[in-house]
């Protein structure tokens, strides 16, 4: 039997492949590399691309992924997908928009907790819930 | 028979209430199931990259990353993470209590803090009662995507990078079962030390293309999972809660028709009664 090498391939929002393969491709920032069984430890940006696995019993397996990274292990390679298409500016554009949205809800107040404010919030929610359990009880009877 | 009449309509409207709560705990508690899954969905990306960082916390980098440098802590940043709906029990009241008094002590040590918001409810608190929001995010739905929170952890990334912030905290509603969540504080950044797991042996990764720039992308994916995972468990919290509050509504409900019933009937006997009464002493007269 030939030597294969554990491929864990996985992104933030679920597992997409977990088994073993002779040989691994993958679309590195610098290159395409491909990892042998064996392999010195070894990390990696991967870009936009296809990885490759070639399995033991000769079949092939693609998977598409937009980026992400690769780490080697001897006995372990792992693919660290990323979800979506990531570039610098698409991640700044981001920023914006969730900064934005902060700024127009602190148009109208101030930077300083108002911890009593809180308080009394906070105070009105458990008391409605104590009413409510009032309520219960005197209706259980 | 007018009582009788308006305690009848009252009944409906209590069915009617009833038949809303029930549906929405069985919606509540399906949707919990599907929230689980994503949790376990999620694990292995973060587990894979927790293993990473820690190989890489290990080996012997000539490089050490900013987030994993200890320093002096004048400012805090905390990521917040909250449900967008209510109806769901004491959930997001408890966090943000446990929060607040998290924040007051912090103050009191002369530390300033900056706050990321994901969520409608706790951008709804925040605005009410203040505190400084630098960045917020809501309307995530059942399956929240990575891409909707890029934005918001990224400033605090940002800000941690440039010094304006010191330490990064995650608080979220850690799923323990589904009658129990628990308010959790997470530290994010600096990342705290991993213990070691035997790996003593001297080595490091080969590089590609620069330690530097491959660590920095390793690290904010680390920090964006973690997130993630715990916007993913928040709503499985969120629908646990939403699941037990509409049941308790729902046996609310039933005792409130039980007694209404009890009410009903015996307004009824009484106008019967009466009416007979009325009849017999009728008849006597003629």
């Amino acid at each position: 039997m030939a030597m294969t090498v554990h491929v864990d391939i996985v992104s933030a929002e679920r597992e997409i492949f977990s088994g073993q393969a002779e040989m691994v491709f993958a679309p590195a920032v610098l290159g395409e590399v491909g990892i042998a069984p064996g392999h010195a430890p070894f990390l990696t940006k991967l870009g936009p691309g296809e990885v490759r696995l070639k399995l033991d019993d000769g079949r092939e397996h693609a998977f598409y992924i937009s980026g992400g990274m690769l780490e080697v292990q001897p006995r372990v390679v792992t693919v660290l997908s990323d979800t979506a298409e990531r570039a610098e500016d698409l991640d700044e554009a981001a920023v914006i928009r969730a900064k934005e949205a902060a700024e127009r809800a602190m148009a109208d107040h101030t930077g300083a907790i108002e911890y009593a404010k809180a308080r009394a919030e906070l105070a009105e929610t458990v008391a409605q819930l104590q009413t409510i359990q009032r309520l219960r009880r005197r209706g259980g009877r | 028979m007018a009582a009788a009449k308006e305690i009848r309509t009252k009944i409906a409207s209590v069915k009617n209430t009833q038949k809303i709560t029930k549906a929405m705990e069985m919606v509540a508690a399906s949707k919990m199931r599907r929230a689980q899954d994503r949790m376990s969905a999620a694990r292995p990306y973060a587990d894979k990259m927790r293993q990473v960082v820690a190989h890489m916390a290990h080996a012997n980098s000539e490089y050490k990353h900013p987030f994993l440098i200890q320093r002096e802590v004048k400012r805090i940043g905390v990521i917040l993470v909250t449900s967008d709906r209510g109806l769901c029990g004491g959930l997001n009241g408890n966090l943000f209590r446990q929060a607040l008094r998290q924040f007051q002590a912090w103050e009191k040590d002369g530390k300033e803090l900056d706050l990321c918001i994901i969520g409608n409810k706790g951008i709804g608190f925040f605005s009410r009662i203040g505190g400084r929001v630098v960045g917020q995010v809501a309307n995530l739905g059942d399956a929240p995507k990575l891409e909707q929170l890029i934005g918001t952890i990224k400033i605090m990334l940002d800000a941690y990078d440039d010094g304006k912030v010191d330490q990064v905290f995650l608080v979220y509603n850690q799923f323990v079962n589904r009658m129990t969540q628990r308010a959790t504080f997470e530290q994010l950044l600096p990342l705290p030390p991993s213990e070691g797991d035997g790996l003593k042996h001297h080595w490091d990764y080969l590089y590609e293309p620069e330690a530097r720039e491959v660590m920095d992308q390793l690290l904010s994916r680390y920090i964006e999972s973690l997130v993630y995972q715990g916007v993913v468990e928040n709503i499985a919290c969120e629908q646990a809660a939403r699941m037990v509050a509409m049941k308790a509504a729902s046996d609310n409900a039933g005792k409130l028709i039980e007694e209404l019933q009890l009410i009903y009937n015996k307004a009824r006997q009484a106008a019967i009664t009466q009416e007979l009464s009325e009849i017999v002493s009728g008849a006597a007269a003629v």
